[in-house]
């Protein structure tokens, strides 16, 4: 789960590592009260959504006169963000964020993350701040550091001291060299007690005033883990999600929207992703991911075509389900009530493999449903490409 | 010969008088697998389809000998559950559940680093030794004793591959399930060397998918290590980036991890690689020279 930069930054401020004043801001009005009691040289206006690249797509605004944020404000609630990471669609603004504006020295990138390879939490730093760790990553790996922690012991002083002088602090400003150790300290705890699976600041700044400051921040929670935090889990922004996910979720589904127009139903994620890879093979796109998970029920499935026939850019539909515990006779009368609940306009293809298959497919073929019932996966999806015109 | 577990292999299941557990603690037994044991605190005494059920795993051990643990407690409990495990001695634990977060895992996986015990999974299928040892969720009836060793990330993919390489006759000696989580206690580089010393696997077949990049370090180690045929599908190359699919670690981030850049590695590294996954059985046959 994703949560709004001020959001990010109400946890740095509750874990001791130090943000610039700031507050959420949802209408102009709102705007000209936090200016007064901010009072400061500059304003800056953020606007807050889940995606980068803000900035660029004119979305930050800044401005030394008091009088402009009221102003500043209405031209960003409401106003529709198209960054590299939205989509050409882009994501409506809802709120802002309001913070004092800061000196800058120096930019530096700085995130922890649990380094699947190593399966610890490690700190990655560079100097590079305010680009995208990607492109430093790709083009000068040399300025990534990396420092893996012992989650056995936790955080240690040198772990924060191998960083610093590895970014050069100690030239930089020798100043901020005990700060940066102490909030590399409350980083890890914020990352290991709130379940995080991501932090990243960027980019953390050396003020002219020899301080550290997050001037943006990202956090990112592992959804496993959400269950142990309800501050977090209050956080969550529904704006910023596709509604049929949202529907789907609440029917305990794993759906994502893509952009074809195969809609895909399937039992376990490899064969989700193995079935969307299919049908690209024989000639078309999907329009989805959806897992209906390992026990597909009548209810299940009607709340998949729900969720398919929502999206108008679906002029078909695959099932494609490998009954293991699961007998696919059972899955074959779920699929058959489910069509009789939801009226199904699309074209149709049921593969079915595995326990009982022959019986599930004949209880298809029989139930006077208008569907193409497959066994073979290949047969399956250049059955559905074919009837949707897409021959390739 | 086979891999991980066979007929003399001794399992408790911990979690077995739960809806999942006892289910499938059932369907181990009947394949012919010796569960021996049941854990569930506080529930000692009972009995389960004939499975005597203990309060720890340390009482279990003592009790029946058990060597290996097969966990369905639920995601909050597992980290406990898979230690618990650990320091009763038993030296393979497969965790089937779906779901527990990874800062426990990076810590149990710290906790087991250098100990006489191997973790499988979590959020896996099991293992199977086909007619020997059926120790997890799979279906036993679609396995067919034979040649090709499975390891795989996934679970109804893998019985999408297990089904085509039964259907033409070739079988499976062990299926391995590491699982789809970011942080797993097996990987595809410790299940391969077994596969390659096993006398009756002839050739693997390795499903990967995107996220990580245990496929990378796999390619790396077949390069070096393996002489037998190994036979890849990687799922999600229409993966869009920074989305997870289904699965806690399939998940494209950064520009890495993706389909394509795994399948050129693996390719590269002289594995071959199948485009299409209905046809990985007709691959695994055609590297045989069937």
């Amino acid at each position: 789960m994703n949560v709004h930069e001020f959001q990010a930054k109400s946890l740095f401020a509750q874990f001791g590592v130090p943000v610039p004043r700031g507050k959420e801001i949802t209408s102009p009005d709102a705007a000209t009260a936090w200016a007064d009691e901010l009072n400061t040289p500059v304003f800056v206006v953020k606007a807050q959504i889940h995606a980068g690249g803000r900035g660029k797509a004119g979305g930050v605004k800044i401005t030394k006169d008091k009088a402009a944020v009221a102003g500043l404000a209405k031209e960003l609630i409401g106003k529709t963000l198209v960054t590299h990471q939205t989509g050409p669609k882009g994501r409506q603004v809802h709120r802002l964020l309001m913070e004092e504006g800061a000196n800058i020295a120096k930019e530096l990138y700085l995130s922890i993350l649990v380094d699947r390879d190593t399966g610890r939490p490690t700190f990655i730093a560079s100097t590079e701040g305010g680009m995208e760790i990607e492109e430093v990553a790709a083009h000068t790996p040399e300025k990534i550091i990396k420092e893996a922690i012992d989650p056995a012991v936790g955080f240690q002083g040198h772990n924060g001291r191998n960083v610093a002088f590895a970014l050069g602090l100690q030239n930089i400003e020798p100043a901020v060299i005990n700060p940066f150790v102490k909030m590399l300290e409350n980083l890890y705890r914020l990352f290991m007690e709130k379940n995080a699976a991501l932090v990243e600041i960027n980019p953390l700044i050396v003020t002219k005033e020899k301080t550290l400051v997050a001037l943006d921040g990202k956090v990112s929670f592992d959804d496993n883990g959400l269950f142990k935090h309800e501050d977090v889990q209050k956080m969550r922004d529904l704006n910023e999600e596709e509604p049929l996910e949202i529907e789907a979720a609440t029917n305990n589904l794993n759906y994502v929207k893509l952009d074809g127009n195969i809609g895909c139903m399937v039992n376990g994620a490899g064969l989700a992703m193995a079935t969307m890879d299919v049908i690209k093979l024989a000639g078309s796109e999907p329009a989805n991911f959806l897992d209906v998970g390992g026990g597909a029920t009548k209810e299940t499935v009607a709340a998949g075509f729900r969720i398919l026939l929502k999206d108008p850019n679906v002029k078909g539909i695959f099932i494609n389900i490998f009954g293991g515990i699961v007998r696919c006779e059972r899955i074959a009368h779920g699929v058959i009530e489910a069509a009789k609940e939801v009226k199904i306009t699309v074209p149709l293809v049921v593969r079915l493999q595995g326990t009982n298959a022959d019986e599930g497919r004949k209880l298809l073929a029989e139930s006077g449903l208008k569907l193409e019932v497959a066994n073979d996966l290949w047969e399956a999806a250049q059955k559905i490409v074919k009837l949707t015109g897409n021959a390739a | 010969m086979s891999i991980l577990v066979n007929k003399n292999t001794r399992v408790v299941v911990q979690g077995i008088t739960g809806k999942e557990g006892s289910f499938h603690a059932a369907q181990c037994k009947a394949y012919g697998t010796k569960v021996v044991a049941g854990v569930t605190p506080g529930k000692a005494g009972q009995e389960v389809e004939g499975i005597p059920v203990f309060n720890t795993v340390a009482d279990a051990v003592k009790k029946t000998e058990c060597d290996t643990s097969l966990i369905f407690v639920p995601p909050q409990f597992c980290a406990d559950a898979i230690l618990e495990a650990a320091d009763a001695g038993i030296k393979l634990v497969i965790c089937i559940t779906e779901g527990i977060p990874v800062n426990d895992m990076v810590k149990v996986k710290r906790a087991l680093r250098g100990r006489d015990v191997r973790l499988i999974g979590p959020n896996c299928p099991g293992v199977i030794t086909v007619d020997e040892a059926k120790i997890g969720i799979m279906p036993g009836f679609i396995h067919k004793k034979g040649v090709v060793g499975v390891v795989s990330r996934s679970g109804t993919l893998t019985y999408e591959a297990v089904h085509q390489l039964s259907t033409l006759g070739l079988g499976e000696t062990t299926c391995v399930g590491i699982g789809g989580d970011p942080v797993n206690g097996t990987g595809f580089v410790d299940v391969l060397p077994l596969f390659e010393k096993d006398s009756e696997t002839q050739a693997i077949v390795m499903i990967g998918e995107i996220g990580g990049d245990a496929e990378e370090k796999a390619a790396e180690f077949i390069k070096k290590n393996v002489k037998k045929p190994v036979i890849s599908f990687i799922a999600g190359i229409t993966a869009p980036p920074g989305r997870r699919m289904g699965h806690a670690g399939a998940i494209i981030s950064g520009g890495k991890g993706t389909a394509a850049e795994k399948m050129n590695t693996l390719e590269a590294a002289g594995v071959k690689v199948v485009k299409n996954p209905a046809e990985i059985g007709a691959a695994v046959k055609q590297a045989l020279g069937r």
